[in-house]
């Protein structure tokens, strides 16, 4: 009994030693003046999707000098509200957020500190909102998703004529996260793509319900197999679509990064957003005084919207030529992705489309996007309003789960 | 017999259980528990990434009470867990193993969800907050009676079905965030209107959630020590055939018990949708339910105590997050402290019930 007295005393005292020992330790703090930037994460480096917003954030404040406060796992409730205003509390004097369910508290947090600017990725309402330290981002990844659907194609045609099966059976696959404009903007890019070089291509849609659920999207990814499915490509952040055609042997085109590591037989290419010229942007206005865009969506001449390496081993001949040049229509102006030309809504040409740019309850179609010919994407908002289910795409559950 | 006896192999030491131990020694072991968990995250701090580990207790604090708005969150975060896990400890005191707080309290949050969506426009606010909080109440009862009606009735086993009921609310949330969703399609619901938001008491959000817990966990004390339900509770748990000898109606305690833990579970529901998120997703709860059960557990049942153990574990998991802030380091460095932590106070807690016993030299030679 003693002995344990004597050992409790002398833990309690290395203890007590340790706890004044970390109150002393917090007095000197360096009074270097460096503009804070506060960042908040849905996950961390583990999910491709947070990492992308990672990477280019250490990227543009490592460049620019300024200091990274970092806050990672903050879910989409009042925690993202509460982390931005600690954000606040420690001196920044910009905030951005990653993810879409974030918007709601971020707007919250702007109305709160209307001198400190507050950015949000992939957000539909800083338009509306009327906060004017509130501001939406996005990039035209649609481009990004044709380029890469051109890669789709071309790896089409090559096993037409290798003779695997006849070119009316060209039947990609896609899984899809939610039926929700962001996703139908993707694979309906991803589709016109391809059909610019197989035109004779249709598509099956799946869709999981979340943003993040390995196991259903490698099981959306094994039905479109057995379904017939050519070829693969996902808008969902695990790696069960690309896992499942690696298994399968069927060609798979990616998003978010590369995925040849895990997928050297199988993978092509995939495109993604680099937020670094955004971020860039951000932190220069602010450095500089300038209003920040309530709306910024910026592509492939600004960086914004990059493809990988194509994977030679699996990508069709001639895949790299195809897509540059395509790339130098697409920056000049001369071809656009969604050009009416190019498809047709319940077999009719379309000359006139209402989209829901103002977000509302009632989805109110609130403003005519097309115009000289295409559908004018993510210009009246950055966050992508093309929610058409043009011919050619099979929806197979519009319902998830 | 002699012989065998002479011959057997006395162990270095062996377990015996205590037959008591004084408050003051339980809480010196549970103390000491802690400061060696300390120390050995401190090691395990500098041998794995280099950093000082007073820095990172510093930053822990920091993170968890740094500043006024961080004090009130651990407050507004101690008092949703410490709401499901008083909701939790008649239940597991009657040791039914309700495991399904997670979707009772989500239940309960949709009912307010719903309540405030669709309402709000035809009823004044003094209406519709009662009318929100007995909804949700009831759907959290209504949830927990379930599993309860039929282990009652047909002895089923309470632990799969409560878990199971746990996906069924997630799936109808899933649902309903999904037919609802603004943008279209988005999985997420728009905010609720702001008239059903719970009120706030002078500036702040939080004091409402903290009284209305601070009430709860008074009531349940007293419930439990001078209730005659609380005591009919602990005789079920202890031994359901005392309890039929004695005259007490099992089944109709084992149902009275669980809608009244399902409903605290709803509170919690409202006070987490309508009081702090303002909007409902699946993963609202992120899994307090389950984390209520350990609190539960580490203070006995004792509500009281309970706010000590929630306190803790908030307390860790608010500073765990400013390490990853503050250090860099990946944030499942801070829950690898957080589970070291954990696991000393759970395992001290052998040390209080059962004792090691050495080998005695003193009495081998006397034999």
């Amino acid at each position: 009994m003693k002995k344990l007295r004597k050992v409790l005393a002398i833990l309690l005292a290395l203890g007590l030693v340790l706890g004044f020992a970390a109150c002393g330790d917090t007095v000197d703090e360096k009074p270097e003046e460096k503009l804070k930037v506060g960042f908040i994460f849905l996950h961390d480096e583990n999910s491709t999707y947070d990492l992308n917003f990672i990477n280019a954030a250490k990227a543009a404040c490592d460049e620019l000098g300024v200091e990274m406060i970092p806050k990672y796992n903050i879910p989409e409730g009042n925690e993202c509200f509460e982390e931005a205003c600690d954000l606040v509390d420690r001196g920044c004097s910009v905030v951005f957020a990653d993810s879409f369910g974030h918007e709601d508290f971020m707007i919250q947090a702007a109305e709160k500190y209307p001198d400190v600017q507050f950015c949000h990725a992939t957000g539909t309402k800083a338009h509306t909102a009327g906060v004017p330290n509130f501001h939406n981002a996005f990039a035209s990844i649609y481009e990004g998703r044709y380029l890469a659907g051109i890669a789709a194609g071309m790896k089409l045609n090559e096993m037409i004529e290798a003779g695997q099966f006849k070119p009316e059976e060209a039947k990609m696959g896609y899984v899809g996260a939610f039926t929700f404009a962001e996703v139908i903007s993707g694979y309906t890019s991803f589709y016109l793509g391809a059909k610019s070089v197989c035109p004779t291509v249709t598509m099956d849609v799946q869709f999981t319900g979340s943003w993040y659920d390995e196991t259903a999207e490698k099981e959306a990814a094994n039905v479109l197999i057995s379904n017939g499915c050519k070829l693969i490509s996902q808008h969902a952040d695990s790696m069960g679509a690309p896992t499942a055609c690696e298994n399968a042997g069927i060609p798979n085109v990616s998003y978010n990064g590369s995925t040849v590591a895990a997928c050297p037989n199988t993978f092509i290419v995939s495109s993604r957003i680099d937020w670094t010229p955004y971020f860039k942007y951000m932190i220069n206005c602010v450095v500089n005084g300038e209003e920040i865009d309530t709306d910024w969506c910026k592509g492939i001449p600004e960086g914004s919207v990059v493809l990988t390496e194509i994977n030679e081993k699996a990508a069709a001949a001639g895949t790299a030529e195809a897509i540059e040049a395509a790339k130098a229509e697409l920056v000049a102006g001369t071809r656009h992705v969604f050009d009416v030309s190019t498809f047709t809504i319940g077999g009719e040409a379309v000359t006139s489309y209402m989209a829901d740019v103002d977000t509302d309850e009632n989805y109110t179609k609130d403003t005519e996007v097309v115009a000289d010919g295409y559908f004018h994407e993510s210009e009246f908002r950055s966050a992508p309003y093309f929610d058409a289910q043009i011919d050619g795409i099979t929806l197979l559950n519009t319902n998830f789960g | 017999m002699a012989n065998i006896q002479k011959k057997t192999h006395e162990p270095l030491f062996h377990i015996a259980k205590r037959d008591s131990i004084p408050t003051l020694k339980a809480w010196l072991i549970r103390a000491a528990a802690i400061v060696i968990a300390l120390i050995v995250c401190g090691l395990l701090t500098m041998l794995l990434t280099g950093e000082n580990p007073i820095n990172v207790y510093a930053s822990m604090i920091e993170g968890a009470i740094g500043t006024e708005r961080r004090v009130w969150r651990l407050l507004q975060d101690l008092a949703i867990l410490l709401c499901i896990s008083l909701a939790v400890t008649p239940a597991f005191k009657m040791k039914f193993w309700n495991i399904g707080a997670e979707g009772q309290v989500l239940i309960g949050g949709l009912a307010a969800a719903a309540c405030s969506m669709f309402l709000t426009d035809s009823l004044p606010t003094a209406v519709l907050i009662p009318v929100m909080f007995i909804a949700s109440v009831l759907a959290g009862a209504i949830w927990a009676v379930i599993p309860a009606f039929f282990k009652a009735h047909w002895n089923t086993n309470e632990t799969p079905f409560t878990l199971m009921m746990n996906y069924i609310a997630i799936q109808l949330v899933s649902y309903y965030c999904f037919v609802y969703s603004v943008p279209k399609g988005s999985g997420k619901i728009p905010l609720l209107p702001k008239a059903s938001w719970l009120p706030t008491i002078g500036n702040n959000d939080y004091i409402l959630n903290i009284i209305i817990v601070a009430v709860i966990t008074f009531g349940m004390y007293i419930y439990l020590k001078y209730n005659k339900h609380g005591y009919e509770i602990s005789v079920v748990g202890e031994s359901e055939n005392t309890a039929k000898y004695i005259g007490i109606n099992v089944k109709k305690v084992i149902i009275r018990t669980l809608i009244l833990s399902g409903a605290i579970c709803g509170i919690a529901g409202l006070l987490l949708v309508n009081g702090t998120n303002h909007t409902i997703a699946s993963n609202t709860v992120d899994g307090r339910g389950f984390t209520a059960i350990m609190v539960s557990w580490l203070a006995k049942f004792n509500p009281i105590t309970m706010i000590l153990t929630a306190f803790i574990i908030v307390f860790l998991e608010k500073g765990a997050g400013e390490i990853s802030t503050m250090f860099g380091l990946n944030s499942s460095f801070s829950e690898i402290i957080t589970g070291i932590i954990i696991f000393f106070i759970i395992g001290c807690e052998f040390f209080i019930n059962y004792k090691l016993v050495f080998r005695s030299k003193k009495e081998a030679n006397s034999k």
